[in-house]
């Protein structure tokens, strides 16, 4: 994590001088960010770097979903289940992927390219099912553009 | 067509995000004006002239809330706008993120001076990448302007940004987690009194509005608060965004003047039941507010008074339509596994409350359904209810409460038959 602490103190400037204790979110977010999830080792410095406890930076680790302590599948599919999702198919689209790549929900493919996670509503209704691709928003997918999405994805490198 | 439009008034483009192109359309010319010629309690007061209520679940006056910051207290006040939007069936607020950013940080800088915030924040959920990016870029495109920063415009009015990004908790959503998140931990709400207003993030007296909500205040100023009143009805001033999905011909998201007629918005404007399908029931606000059975929004206009005395709200405006052959227990299973995820663990009867409804649900729809179950769910809805430090809990009680009182039968046949008398379905059929 040391590496990234100029750029913490670029992104501190904007922030109130009190809100130090802030910082624990957006540091966490960029570790991972580069990293894939969050080493033991980065708690420590994050925690000695912004001098708020170590007890602090664990709780936001487990409170928050989005948050990981351990490496995941170069591809992270996340589908949607709620309301909107289910009524357009969601249980197709878990379904499918699983069959395709052999994996359930929780699990990473053998190879390490794919996770498949089974999440609550993305905000992405008026478009669903929507299933979300690391960052990115895949939306009104059917099994058609979830097969082409999958060809696409397998064939780029199994490293970022 | 929806009424008049105070936020959706310009076509997108694949440039109408950016900072020249909200120019063009006179963009910060109302905060040109405030900072020139206007007082910041005078921008409070058209703020409270113009009755808006808060557009992100709980209706609150936006101006009772401003309205409890005194300006020469000495302390620092924050501003934080909502953009946490988790409230399943909801997705207007990311109009805004993607197609007017400029709007919302108008409106915020607008509303920082007003309030004499130094540093203000947008709290943007974490799964939202394309609405984070736009508002980064614009954000960015503000500073350079020189809007954001030491004495934008050349006064000595000054204000700092900052994008927050949440990271999967929908409880964060909840105004008093969202400062606890910004604090740089876990989202636990805290409980009231103090409110906000008074001790909030870092126990200053901060405002926290819907990302809507801020978004108004720009129309508001220009046009003048007793302007904009004459928008909507008199107990509803102004616009709502609806974000309608589910079983509907065309969703999306469009902004509706408050008091449009519900059925003639979602038949001739979103084209109705998805392929022709008649409607069972909608969900007018979010998940939380109470089913509307296809007969009762026959009736109602679009508005806080007429949802609510039907038994129901605007809410977050993110309205899911239900469409006829549709399982109500299965339905119902989805929001309840929901709450039970999204349950934060602070307080006991929400933690183990959800849990225990999301098992009986479980238990329904495995066919192992005991008779007692529907009477069990009404009993925790009603004994959770008030409870609680924030409203999630009360809100899968009036989820429930709501479902079960319009569609017992089908659950007293699937507890009965181990089976669902709908088949199971969450989906309809496309016989076009």
């Amino acid at each position: 994590m040391k590496h990234l602490i100029p750029e913490f103190d670029v992104m501190r400037r904007r922030y109130p001088a009190e809100a130090t204790s802030s910082m624990v979110l957006p540091c966490l977010h960029r570790i991972q960010q580069e990293r894939g999830h969050v080493a033991d080792s980065d708690i420590a410095e994050l925690s000695a770097y912004l001098g708020v406890p170590r007890i602090q930076i664990e709780e936001v680790l487990s409170h928050y979903t989005q948050f990981r302590r351990a490496p995941i599948g170069r591809w992270h599919l996340q589908a949607c289940r709620n309301l909107s999702c289910s009524m357009r198919g969601a249980e197709g689209v878990i379904e499918h992927l699983s069959a395709r790549l052999g994996i359930a929900p929780g699990q990473t493919s053998g190879d390490g390219r794919f996770t498949l996670s089974t999440v609550e509503c993305l905000g992405s209704c008026g478009t669903a099912p929507v299933l979300m691709v690391n960052e990115a928003y895949h939306e009104s997918m059917t099994p058609a553009r979830l097969d082409a999405l999958i060809e696409g994805l397998s064939r780029s490198g199994a490293t970022p | 067509m929806t009424g008049r439009k105070l936020i959706m008034t310009f076509p997108v483009t694949a440039t109408s995000h950016l900072l020249q192109d909200y120019r063009a359309r006179g963009g910060y010319a109302t905060l040109d004006k405030v900072l020139r010629e206007m007082r910041p309690e005078q921008v409070t007061k058209e703020v409270a002239a113009s009755g808006i209520l808060g557009h992100g679940g709980a209706a609150f006056p936006a101006g009772r809330k401003w309205g409890v910051i005194r300006l020469n207290d000495g302390l620092p006040h924050y501003l934080c706008a909502n953009a946490d939007e988790g409230e399943p069936g909801t997705f207007k607020d990311r109009w805004i993120l993607e197609n007017a950013p400029h709007l919302l940080l108008e409106s915020m800088l607008i509303s920082a001076f007003a309030l004499q915030v130094r540093h203000a924040f947008v709290y943007i959920r974490g799964e939202f990448d394309l609405p984070y990016r736009r508002l980064a870029a614009a954000v960015e495109e503000a500073y350079a302007a020189g809007y954001f920063g030491q004495q934008p415009l050349g006064t000595d009015f000054a204000c700092d940004i900052v994008i927050y990004r949440g990271a999967g908790s929908y409880v964060c959503g909840e105004a008093s987690a969202l400062i606890t998140s910004i604090e740089g931990k876990k989202g636990y709400p805290r409980n009231r009194p103090p409110r906000l207003t008074v001790r909030g993030l870092y126990q200053r007296p901060t405002v926290i509005n819907n990302v809507e909500t801020l978004a108004n205040v720009t129309a508001i100023v220009s046009m003048g608060g007793e302007a904009f009143r004459q928008i909507g009805t008199p107990k509803s001033p102004g616009t709502q965004l609806v974000s309608i999905s589910g079983h509907v011909q065309r969703p999306g998201v469009y902004e509706v003047e408050y008091g449009y007629p519900l059925a003639r918005f979602i038949r001739e404007d979103c084209g109705g039941g998805l392929h022709g399908t008649p409607i069972k029931c909608i969900v007018p606000g979010g998940i939380s507010t109470k089913v509307l059975t296809a007969a009762e929004i026959e009736t109602l206009t679009y508005d806080h008074v007429s949802l609510t005395k039907a038994g129901s709200g605007v809410g977050s405006g993110g309205m899911v339509v239900i469409g006829e052959g549709t399982c109500m227990v299965r339905l119902l299973q989805i929001l309840l596994r929901f709450y039970h995820h999204e349950s934060c663990g602070q307080c006991t009867p929400c933690r183990e409350g959800m849990g225990w409804m999301h098992r009986i649900i479980d238990r329904i729809v495995a066919g192992d359904g005991r008779p007692q179950d529907i009477e069990q769910l009404i009993r925790i809805s009603i004994a959770n209810d008030g409870t609680t430090i924030c409203g999630m809990g009360d809100a899968a009680g009036y989820a429930t409460l709501g479902i079960i009182a319009k569609y017992r039968d089908e659950f007293e046949y699937f507890i009965e038959h181990k089976r669902s008398r709908l088949d199971g379905r969450l989906e309809v059929a496309n016989h076009g």
